[in-house]
C-alpha cells in the first residue's frame, strides 16, 4: 500500500545523477528532431555527451566511435544502432534508480538480477545475427528518419514505414517491431508534414526510434532465461488496455498464489490480437471472444486456478485458457489490501529497463483526488501525486468522474518526463451514495449501462463482417 | 496538458493519433483519410461478392467509384452516386466532421454540422483513378484481422495506452 510516508519519499529529491542523464537525454532528443544530416555545435554537445556519459561502460568504445563517424556525417545504421543502444543504456540507468526508489517507497521485495554486470541495453559483445531480409527494410526505414529528423519528415517518408511493416508482419517472430513501426508510422502519416508541428513528441518517437533499432538487431533470436511452471491461484488487481490502430493488448496485473507455499508473487499476464482503427471501445473485448476463462474473471472479479502455467522470471505469465479454470470471487481490494504489500516483484527483462515499463500495481486508500490546478492529482496526506486521466480506457467502464470522486484506489505507479503517475485501474467510488468498486475489465463480457450496450448493438459484430469480407475478398 | 515553451514535448506517452469512433461496417467495410484522398470500400447491395471503391480527392474534389475490377459504377452519372454518399456519411461517422472536412480542405470546416453538409461542400467533376491502389489498402486493412492471437507480451505498447474517446 502506498502510505503518506511511502508517498513522501516517492516524490522526494530525485535518485542521484538522474536529472544529468534526463538533461542528457533532452538534448539527444533534440538532434533527432533536426536530423543527423544537419548536426551543427549544439548537436555535437549532445552526442559528445552521450559518449561520455558512456565512456566508462561496455559500450564507451563502440559510443566513441559511432559518434565520431556520426558527426563526421559517415555514420551508417550499425552506427545508429550503437547511438540508439547508448540512449537506451542512459535510460535503463533511470530505470534503474527509479525502481529502486519505487522499492523503497512500496516496501516491495524482488530479487536481484544475476550476474555481475547487470545487462546494458544491446548486446555489444554479440555477434549479429543473420538478419532476417525484413529487419533490413526496418533499419533502413529507421536511418533515413534518423537523417531526415523529424522536422523533416513528410507523408513519402512517414509511409515508407508501412513497407517495413508489411514484410515484418509476415513473419510471426518479428510481431514485436512490427507492431512497434506501425504504430509510429500511424503517427508520423498523420503528423505530415512535420515541420509545423506544434508540441513535437521528441522523447516518445525518439524511444520508438531507438527501441525499433534493437529490435532490428535482437528480435526473433528468443532471448532470456526458460520461464518456469507454475501452479496455484491467481488474483487479478486490474487490466492495463494498449491499443493503437492494428493492435489491441490486454495486460492483467495480479498475484499468483502458488499451490506449493511459498511468497506470493506479483505477476501479470497478457492476449494480444491484431485489429482494424475501427473496432475500438467495447467492441475491443469481442477480439478476445477465444478467452472465455480470461474475460470471465475480469467481468466477473474472479480469482482463477492454473496448472503448470509458464512464468518468467520477469513476471509474465504465458497466459493458456487450456490450464486456467474460473474460482472463486475475489474483491480486487481486499486481495490488495491482504497479500500486495508482502508479493514479491519480478526482474525486468534487460531490454525493458526503460522508465516506460515501470508500471507496479499499487494500492491507495483514504485518498483524495482533486482534479482542479492543471492536473487532476491524488493527494495523500501532505503529499500529491498526478493521476492519468486520459488513459482510461474506452473498452471499459471507469471515467473520469469516478476516480475523482474515489476514496480507494489500484492503479500502476508509472513515471513520465520527470515525475511519477498514478493510472487507476479499479476504483472505490460512490455510485448513487453507496461505495461501488469500478475497474476497466468489468465490460470484457458487454457493456453492462444498458446505453453503451445499445450503442454497441448499433455498431454490430465488425470483427465478424470484416473477416467475412476478408474470407470472400483476400480468396478471389 | 502540460505546455512546452520550446514546443517540444518531453514525455514517452503522448496522444498523437485524433481518437477514432466505433462505427457499423456493415455496409461501409473501409474508409480512410490517405495518399491525398478520402476513399474507401462499400460492400454493394445486391451482390455479396462484390464492393465498390469509391474517393475523393482532396486536392480538387474529383470523384471516382467502380468495382474492384474496376468497371465503372453505374450510379455515378455526372453526379455522386449512392456509394459516394456512403462513403461520406461513414468517413465522418468514424474520423469527425471537422476531421473530414479539414483533409477535403473544405472553408469553415470546423463549422459543418454534420456529413449531409460535407456533401454539400463538394465541388468536384467525376474523375478517373484506378481503384487497385485503395482495394490493396483495404486487402492489406483486412489482414490485421488474420494475424494469430498472442499470448507473449509486446512491451512496446506500453507506450501505447488505450484511451477515453469521447464523441
Amino acid at each position: 500500500m502506498l502510505r503518506p510516508e511511502g508517498l513522501a519519499h516517492l516524490v522526494g529529491p530525485r535518485p542521484d545523477g538522474v536529472d544529468h542523464a534526463l538533461d542528457l537525454l533532452e538534448r539527444l532528443d533534440l538532434v533527432l528532431a533536426r536530423g543527423l544530416a544537419r548536426t551543427g555545435p549544439e548537436e555535437a554537445r549532445a552526442l559528445t555527451g552521450l559518449a561520455v556519459a558512456t565512456a566508462a561502460s561496455p559500450l564507451g568504445h563502440a559510443v566513441g566511435d559511432a559518434v565520431g563517424k556520426i558527426l563526421a556525417g559517415a555514420g551508417d545504421a550499425d552506427d545508429l544502432t550503437v547511438l540508439a543502444g547508448a540512449r537506451t543504456a542512459v535510460l535503463g540507468a533511470v530505470h534503474d534508480a527509479l525502481l529502486v526508489r519505487l522499492d523503497e517507497a512500496l516496501g516491495r521485495a524482488r530479487p536481484q538480477p544475476g550476474g555481475a554486470h547487470p545487462p546494458t541495453g544491446v548486446p555489444a559483445a554479440h555477434p549479429a545475427p543473420a538478419a532476417h531480409p525484413a529487419l533490413a527494410g526496418c533499419r533502413a526505414w529507421l536511418q533515413e528518419l534518423a537523417v531526415v529528423g523529424w522536422r523533416g519528415v513528410d507523408h513519402d517518408i512517414a509511409s515508407g514505414g508501412e513497407q517495413a511493416v508489411a514484410a515484418l508482419l509476415a513473419e510471426p517472430a518479428l510481431r514485436r517491431p512490427a507492431v512497434l513501426l506501425d504504430g509510429l508510422t500511424a503517427e508520423l502519416r498523420a503528423a505530415s508534414p512535420i515541420a509545423s508541428m506544434t508540441e513535437l513528441p521528441a522523447r516518445r518517437w525518439a524511444d520508438l526510434w531507438a527501441r525499433g533499432l534493437l529490435l532490428a538487431r535482437t528480435a526473433g533470436t528468443g532471448t532470456g532465461p526458460a520461464p518456469e511452471p507454475v501452479t496455484g491461484r491467481l488474483l487479478p488487481l486490474g487490466v492495463d488496455v494498449h491499443e493503437h490502430p492494428t493492435a489491441v493488448q490486454l495486460q492483467v496485473h495480479g498475484l499468483l498464489e502458488p499451490a506449493s507455499g511459498g511468497p506470493t508473487r506479483l505477476v501479470r499476464w497478457t492476449v494480444g490480437a491484431g485489429k482494424v482503427d475501427t473496432i475500438t471501445g467495447p467492441g475491443l473485448w469481442q477480439l478476445f471472444a477465444d478467452r472465455p476463462v480470461l474475460l470471465h474473471a475480469l467481468a466477473r472479479g474472479r480469482s482463477i486456478e492454473v496448472t503448470d502455467l509458464p512464468l518468467h522470471p520477469t513476471g509474465d505469465l504465458v497466459w493458456d485458457e487450456q490450464r486456467a479454470r474460473p474460482g472463486e470471487a475475489a474483491d480486487p481490494f481486499t486481495v490488495a489490501r491482504v497479500a500486495l504489500a508482502d508479493a514479491t516483484g519480478g526482474v525486468p527483462a534487460p531490454l525493458d529497463r526503460h522508465p516506460v515499463h515501470l508500471r507496479e500495481p499499487v494500492l491507495v486508500e483514504d485518498c483524495a483526488v482533486m482534479a482542479d490546478g492543471p492536473g487532476p492529482r491524488l493527494r495523500l496526506g501532505d503529499h500529491s501525486l498526478a493521476v492519468d486521466l486520459d488513459h482510461l480506457p474506452s473498452c471499459g467502464p471507469l471515467t473520469a468522474a469516478h476516480v475523482t470522486g474515489a476514496d480507494a484506489c489500484l492503479g500502476l505507479l508509472r513515471h513520465d518526463g520527470r515525475e511519477w503517475v498514478l493510472q487507476p485501474l479499479t476504483v472505490r467510488t460512490p455510485v448513487k451514495r453507496r461505495p461501488t468498486v469500478i475497474g476497466t475489465g468489468e465490460w470484457a463480457l458487454g457493456p453492462t449501462d444498458p446505453k453503451v450496450a445499445k450503442a454497441l448493438a448499433r455498431t454490430g459484430d465488425p470483427v465478424g463482417v470484416l473477416r467475412e469480407r476478408a474470407g470472400r475478398l483476400l480468396r478471389a | 496538458m502540460v505546455q512546452h515553451p520550446d514546443g517540444v514535448d518531453r514525455r514517452s506517452v503522448v496522444d498523437v493519433l485524433p481518437p477514432v469512433m466505433p462505427r457499423s461496417v456493415t455496409k461501409v467495410p473501409f474508409v480512410e483519410l490517405a495518399e491525398g484522398r478520402l476513399a474507401g470500400v462499400v460492400s454493394s447491395g445486391s451482390d455479396i461478392g462484390r464492393v465498390y471503391v469509391s474517393s475523393i480527392s482532396a486536392a480538387d474534389h474529383g470523384f471516382t467509384c467502380s468495382t474492384n475490377n474496376n468497371r465503372p459504377c453505374g450510379g455515378l452519372r455526372g453526379s455522386m452516386c449512392k456509394h459516394l454518399h456512403a462513403l461520406v456519411t461513414e468517413a465522418v461517422a468514424q474520423y469527425s466532421v471537422a476531421r473530414v472536412a479539414r483533409y477535403l480542405g473544405m472553408p469553415g470546416a470546423d463549422d459543418l454540422a454534420d456529413a449531409d453538409e460535407v456533401l454539400g461542400a463538394l465541388r468536384g467533376q467525376p474523375d478517373r483513378q484506378p481503384a487497385a491502389a485503395v482495394f490493396s489498402r483495404f486487402l492489406r486493412h483486412l489482414t490485421y484481422l488474420g494475424l494469430p492471437p498472442t499470448a507473449e507480451p509486446v512491451p512496446e505498447l506500453h507506450w501505447f495506452p488505450a484511451r477515453r474517446v469521447r464523441p
